[in-house]
């Protein structure tokens, strides 16, 4: 299994037309997406790289039956995208579109919010299942299918978890890029949430950055519910405040904010926090060889544990079928 | 994007916020000039116009009390390199002035309008500890701050307005124009899609008049593609000059103070190089994301920035190629090192796409680079390099 994208994702590319759009699309298909739909205003009733080019979001849910979007429209008209999206039924839309306004994702966020949706970004690389389906901007031949949740507010940070990851033999259920902005549609604790109920996920890396107090919450999310091994690393230690590290989001205001804060509250929480960027697979390998030692020693000691030995062999099978798929990418 | 207070009370007076008579002046004679003739009275206040707070405190705020003061101030503060705990120790040279109407203060309090991240909100918070820094009043008497936040689909709400009113302790006519600045200053912060607005003080006159004393507005640099009167109003003398020429190449770079440069794609992994380098035992010399279309162009570029930097000592480059084909990025390193005589060591470490052929690019080149397989290898030849 995996969380938000997979092989039953019928995605609609919202800006199918534009450059962004077209390039991305070509290699969500060759990684083996089914993009059934895509939306240009004005272009509707046409093709495009072998997709139905619909006006409306509306008419690509109703005729092609998609269930998520990936938006990569210009950030003027991205709000009115994801809400388009929002309102023609998309259960998971994933905005890649960096620099809308935040005043256009305050009324995003706060009219989509009670609604059943789930919106991704903005600013994000978009998520990915390996072996099952990319939506997103994400180079797919770094992944590896597995059990490792990967949540992260970067983009090539994101890629820098995952081939360390790869490399460490650890593949991964799925990654999230849930944005650098400071208002975006998901935050760690919604995602991590999801990493949690999610069976096929056996650890999370959670890798956040300066600014805001997401990461904090998050962190007593996972001291109160979370018993999978997390390991977290934050960007930007160095950075002075009050400047915008790249990243909208990305800047220490007010004192508040820092690495050292996020940290501090991480590790109060059990969270597996590495001083260094370059640690961050490594580190998962040992938490969840570490935790599969304990789980077998207690196995044997009373064999009536509650760790369910099930689970197991149903990891085990889906590993075996992902060799065949991974096979099958290109790039 | 930040500007100057006096251009923030334009925007303000546009938006019918309450604030003193005053206006802008370059020389001490277009000073007298204002005081005299534009705004008149007898007592006048000289502000410096930097972009940093605390400017009372290190001389760049005088009341003048006949337009000989006037004169003297302005003949004082411009040119003078004004230093605040938040211009850093080599301060700002002050060029402009702003000449105010001398106001009768009878009470000093403080409003800041700002985006509550936690919440997805604008939230506005007043406190009756006008003049003091907000972020003191925060940690030491929290309760001395009153928030309320806004929903975006209707907008601040009168009773809302009351409310934080009311909770300054203040009561009819003073209360009616609080009010009415309030809703004045929410709308002047929506309207400009500002990140921040923060009057403080917020003066309360003899009068009754609810007044911006000072005034501070940061705007949300995502949405300045729609407000182009407001992108007028951006003081390059206030910009680092290497930043200023980085974003003429579209490359998104902070100078700090260390003796490493970087050259990155992606803002968080570029933290994370800043945050390696300091590990491996330097310090940053700055922050540089060359974004998604890393090539010989933006590569050069990159260099030319970074080594006008006196103090960079060594060079890593941190690419994770995904859409962007190392190779490519390698032979952009190779040209221009090549092209532009450089003298410090180079750390390049190439992930990703195509890779391995980067990694033979650069061996090959007969340039003296050190190659990198790993993040962590990267951190260990830059502590090398700078032991050297």
């Amino acid at each position: 299994m995996s969380i938000l994208v997979n092989n039953k994702t019928r995605l609609v590319v919202q800006g199918i037309t534009g450059g962004e759009g077209s390039f991305h699309t070509e290699q969500m298909i060759a990684y083996g997406t089914k993009v059934v739909a895509g939306v240009t205003p004005g272009k509707g009733g046409s093709e495009f790289l072998g997709v139905p080019v619909f006006n409306t979001v509306e008419e690509a849910v109703k005729i092609q039956k998609v269930n998520t979007s990936v938006i990569f429209v210009p950030p003027a008209f991205a709000a009115d995208a994801i809400l388009e999206a929002a309102n023609a039924g998309i259960k998971v839309i994933v905005c890649i579109t960096e620099g809308i306004p935040a005043a256009d994702m305050l009324k995003v966020y706060n009219s989509i919010k009670n609604k059943d949706v789930v919106l991704i970004g903005p600013n994000c690389p978009g998520v990915i299942s390996p072996g099952e389906a990319k939506v997103g901007i994400m180079p797919g031949f770094i992944h590896k299918k597995g059990k490792v949740g990967v949540i992260s507010r970067s983009g090539t940070l994101t890629y820098e978890a995952v081939k360390q990851l790869t490399d460490a033999g650890l593949g991964q259920s799925t990654c999230v890029g849930i944005g650098g902005d400071p208002i975006i549609g998901s935050r760690f604790v919604d995602i991590i949430k999801l990493f949690n109920e999610d069976k096929d996920t056996a650890g999370i890396i959670m890798i956040g950055e300066i600014g805001g107090t997401a990461e904090e919450e998050a962190a007593e999310f996972v001291r109160k519910y979370v018993k999978k091994p997390v390991v977290g690393f934050i960007a930007g230690r160095t950075a002075p405040p009050g400047r915008r590290m790249g990243h909208a989001g990305a800047i220490i205001s007010g004192g508040k904010g820092t690495a050292a804060e996020k940290m501090a509250a991480m590790k109060k929480a059990g969270i597996i926090v590495v001083e260094s960027p370059a640690e961050m697979g490594l580190t998962m390998l040992k938490a969840l060889s570490s935790r599969k030692k304990k789980k077998t020693s207690a196995k044997s000691a009373k064999k009536k544990t509650k760790q369910l030995p099930k689970r197991k062999n149903a990891v085990k099978s889906k590993s075996k079928k992902n060799v065949k798929k991974s096979s099958r990418q290109r790039r | 994007m930040k500007i100057h207070e006096y251009q923030a009370k334009e925007i303000l007076r546009k938006y019918n916020v309450a604030v003193p008579e005053g206006k802008v002046a370059f020389s001490s004679d277009e000073a007298v000039n204002i005081a005299q003739n534009e705004i008149g009275g007898d007592v006048w206040v000289v502000k410096a116009q930097i972009h940093a707070g605390g400017r009372g405190k290190g001389g760049g705020v005088k009341v003048a009390k006949n337009l000989q003061e006037v004169s003297d101030y302005a003949k004082q503060m411009l040119g003078m390199t004004l230093v605040t705990h938040q211009t850093g120790p080599e301060g700002k040279v002050v060029k402009r002035l702003l000449i105010e109407q001398g106001v009768n203060i009878e009470r000093e309090l403080y409003v800041g309008i700002t985006l509550d991240r936690a919440i997805s909100k604008n939230v506005i918070m007043v406190s009756t500890e006008g003049g003091m820094e907000i972020e003191k009043v925060a940690a030491e008497a929290p309760e001395k701050i009153i928030k309320e936040s806004v929903n975006p689909e209707v907008g601040l709400q009168q009773y809302q307005a009351r409310k934080l009113a009311f909770a300054l302790g203040l009561e009819g006519t003073q209360h009616k124009n609080a009010v009415k600045f309030l809703t004045a200053l929410y709308n002047a912060y929506e309207k400009s899609d500002c990140s921040l607005a923060e009057i403080n003080p917020l003066v309360v006159t003899k009068e009754g008049n609810v007044i911006a004393l000072d005034a501070k507005m940061n705007f949300d640099d995502n949405a300045l593609f729609r407000h182009p009167d407001i992108v007028e109003y951006r003081d390059l003398d206030e910009e680092d000059p290497l930043e200023i020429e980085a974003s003429k190449y579209n490359l998104n770079y902070i100078k700090l103070d260390g003796n490493v440069g970087c050259m990155v794609n992606g803002a968080g992994l570029a933290m994370a190089t800043m945050d390696i380098i300091k590990l491996a035992g330097g310090e940053p010399a700055n922050f540089l994301d060359v974004g998604g279309g890393a090539n010989k162009t933006t590569v050069a570029n990159g260099f030319k920035i970074i080594l006008s930097d006196p103090n960079v000592k060594a060079i890593l480059i941190n690419i994770f190629g995904g859409i962007v084909r190392c190779d490519r990025v390698a032979q952009g390193v190779i040209d221009a090192a090549k092209e532009m005589d450089i003298h410090v060591p180079i750390v390049v470490r190439l992930e990703g796409t195509n890779a391995k052929e980067a990694g033979e690019l650069l061996a090959a080149s007969g340039l003296n680079f050190e190659v990198a397989a790993t993040l962590k290898d990267a951190a260990e030849k830059v502590t090398a390099v700078l032991n050297k």
